[in-house]
């Protein structure tokens, strides 16, 4: 009897999976669109998963939904504005409360190709990072059992969530699998730039442009690399002679080696995710450039490749340099993504 | 490869349908493979074996809020909280060989009873002479993402803005603690302060036989003390709290080294 039972509790189990592994496969072919649409100008992404339709409805709803904050204020909207490729146009934006943290809320945008997230790496997985900004005091101030109860709470996204998941309450999993599933699908790809190098319509660079796109290749790929136009990684780029205020990647690794290492921000979109910087000191594209060719402050951390074979620090550029550079830094502006009716507010 | 595409284009079209063909095949599957399996399979023979957990400070007894204990060094506590995962979960059999039990992550916490209190289910059947488990969550799962049953990030055991699970929190009070409080989230992943440990109880001989008619116990005792004690002693007056790097890699060479001894096996 007490074998019967063994059996057919295994026999279910393999059951179970199977069905899991099946409507694995019916999501795979529901996805194929979104696979069919991976720019071929990138490389290959570092988060798998793609976007299934109702997931990803879910999770733009709660992208746009100001009651996952303690006090129902703020969304991840709030900082996080398409317009400005879901940058935000303030150095430091307000959390519930108007309480302000230290860093200049980043762009959302090829989270896809991300192995680490915010300017310190802390975040390693794109469907575990939106824990930290939900529970931040400074931030949405919720916590995660309140935020479920809230959405539990609610017969809409009951009903949604189990049209995505299945009946059941709303888990933890679900949550952040819907989130994961519209942030994975902010994908910046049909920058004029972009039409250019895949020989698209529309995708003609002036020579100016193009002298910036050589000059940017020369003096800024090393850290800037990719058609992602960053390499991911962590680097001091000179802003402090001892990173009083925020250290950097040293807080995650305790390493004396990571102070004032932050993440190398893409440049996509850069004409419109002013101000710059992990704190947003530097209010334009100009003041940037201006700072590396010779704004830099030594430390025992600064980048290698930031020191010249002169002792000089930063980047040299000429005035006409860095006309040519913003004039390039300018195509890589993607409008089209920055108005896509399908991942504005629903 | 044009089949494929085919058919991925068609199910595109038709997805309900497509969907609804699918789900009949796994049902219909399904009944096929749970008959298949039923009744006894004598080759290969499993049975329960349970793990119970016994913390304590020192000799007492762990009582939260209340209890006040020695750290070993020379100064006193009481503890609010103490939750720890254990992962990873292998058997040993005499000829060296190991049973690695599938997907075992618990979490354990002091407040509840019932979580002390670990079932490892369908042992094959055989004679085990020991034990071996990870404390905390192996680096693979800590970066896995959404996870769900006892990683489910909602039991306050993931630290979100430097990701990864705590493998073992302690909070507490102690008047030797600059601010009057613990708080040790021991945790960390990466090199170089790495703070998981797997850990293999003495069994000094004994050992444990699983059989489908017999549903041995494992007693462990979990010295919360010794978080403090070992090869590198931790002061309140120093360390009161830990959120990763060198001071979790004390705690947890700490902890390694003697905080789960065996009680005694019921052969039940």
């Amino acid at each position: 009897m007490r074998w019967a039972s063994v059996a057919c509790a295994a026999g279910l189990l393999l059951a179970l999976g199977l069905a899991r592994y099946c409507s694995k496969r019916a999501d795979a072919a529901a996805r194929s669109a979104l696979v069919a649409a991976l720019p071929r100008n990138f490389p290959a992404p570092v988060y798998a998963p793609v976007p299934a339709r109702e997931a990803f409805e879910l999770g733009r709803q709660l992208f746009y939904d100001r009651r996952l904050a303690h006090d129902g204020t703020v969304s991840c909207a709030s900082c996080h504005r398409q317009a400005t490729a879901f940058a935000s146009p303030e150095r430091i934006s307000p959390g519930v409360g108007g309480r302000r943290g230290r860093r200049n809320a980043p762009a959302l945008q090829n989270l896809r190709w991300k192995h680490t997230f915010f300017a310190d790496g802390g975040p390693k997985n794109l469907e575990t990072l939106p824990l930290a900004p939900l529970t931040n005091p400074l931030e949405m101030g919720a916590t995660l059992p309140s935020v479920l109860a809230k959405l539990n709470a609610d017969p809409v996204y009951v009903r949604q969530f189990a049209r995505a998941y299945g009946p059941g309450p709303i888990t933890s999993y679900q949550l952040l699998r819907a989130l994961a599933q519209f942030t994975a699908a902010l994908i910046s790809a049909s920058s004029r730039y972009d039409r250019y190098v895949r020989h698209e319509a529309g995708g003609t660079l002036t020579a100016q442009e193009l002298r910036g796109r050589a000059l940017l290749q020369r003096k800024c790929s090393s850290c800037h690399a990719t058609d992602l136009f960053t390499d991911d990684s962590f680097r001091n780029n000179g802003l402090s002679r001892s990173f009083p205020l925020d250290s950097g990647r040293v807080a995650i690794t305790f390493l004396p080696a990571d102070r004032g290492r932050f993440k190398v921000p893409s440049l996509r979109n850069c004409a419109l995710t002013a101000p710059y910087m992990h704190d947003g000191r530097f209010a334009t594209l100009a003041q940037v450039l201006a700072h590396y060719d010779h704004g830099l402050v030594d430390s025992p951390t600064l980048d290698p490749v930031l020191r010249q074979p002169n002792g000089r620090l930063g980047i040299p550029l000429t005035a006409k340099e860095q006309r040519e550079l913003l004039a390039f830094l300018r195509t890589l502006t993607d409008s089209a993504f920055c108005r896509a009716p399908g991942l504005a507010a629903p | 490869m044009t089949t494929h595409l085919a058919k991925v284009r068609r199910r595109k079209a038709e997805p309900a349908l497509a969907r609804l063909r699918i789900s009949l095949g796994c049902l219909l599957l399904a009944g096929l493979l749970t008959m298949c399996s039923k009744g006894p399979s004598p080759a290969n023979p499993t049975g329960d074996l349970y793990l119970q957990l016994e913390a304590t400070v020192g000799p007492a007894p762990l009582v939260l809020n209340t209890g006040t204990y020695p750290n070993g060094n020379g100064e006193q506590f009481s503890i609010s909280a103490f939750k720890y995962y254990l992962s990873n979960v292998k058997l040993t059999r005499r000829d060296g060989t190991h049973y690695a039990v599938p997907d075992s992550y618990f979490l354990v916490d002091a407040a509840v009873g019932t979580s002390q209190h670990l079932v490892l289910p369908a042992v094959p059947t055989g004679e085990y002479t020991g034990l071996s488990f990870v404390v905390g969550v192996d680096s693979a799962r800590n970066v896995a993402g959404a996870q769900t049953g006892a990683l489910d990030p909602v039991h306050g055991m993931f630290w979100d803005w430097n990701s990864g699970y705590i493998f073992m929190r302690l909070e507490g009070t102690s008047s030797a603690s600059a601010t009057g409080r613990l708080l040790f989230a021991i945790m960390g992943f990466q090199k170089p302060y790495n703070a998981l440990r797997t850990i293999a109880p003495a069994f000094g001989g004994a050992t444990v036989t699983v059989s489908p008619d017999h549903q041995p116990e494992i007693h462990l005792s979990v010295d919360v003390q010794k978080m403090f004690t070992g090869p590198a002693p931790v002061r309140f007056a120093e360390v009161y709290d830990s959120e990763g790097g060198p001071s979790a890699v004390r705690v947890a060479d700490n902890y390694a080294a003697g905080m789960f001894t065996l009680e005694h096996i019921h052969p039940n």
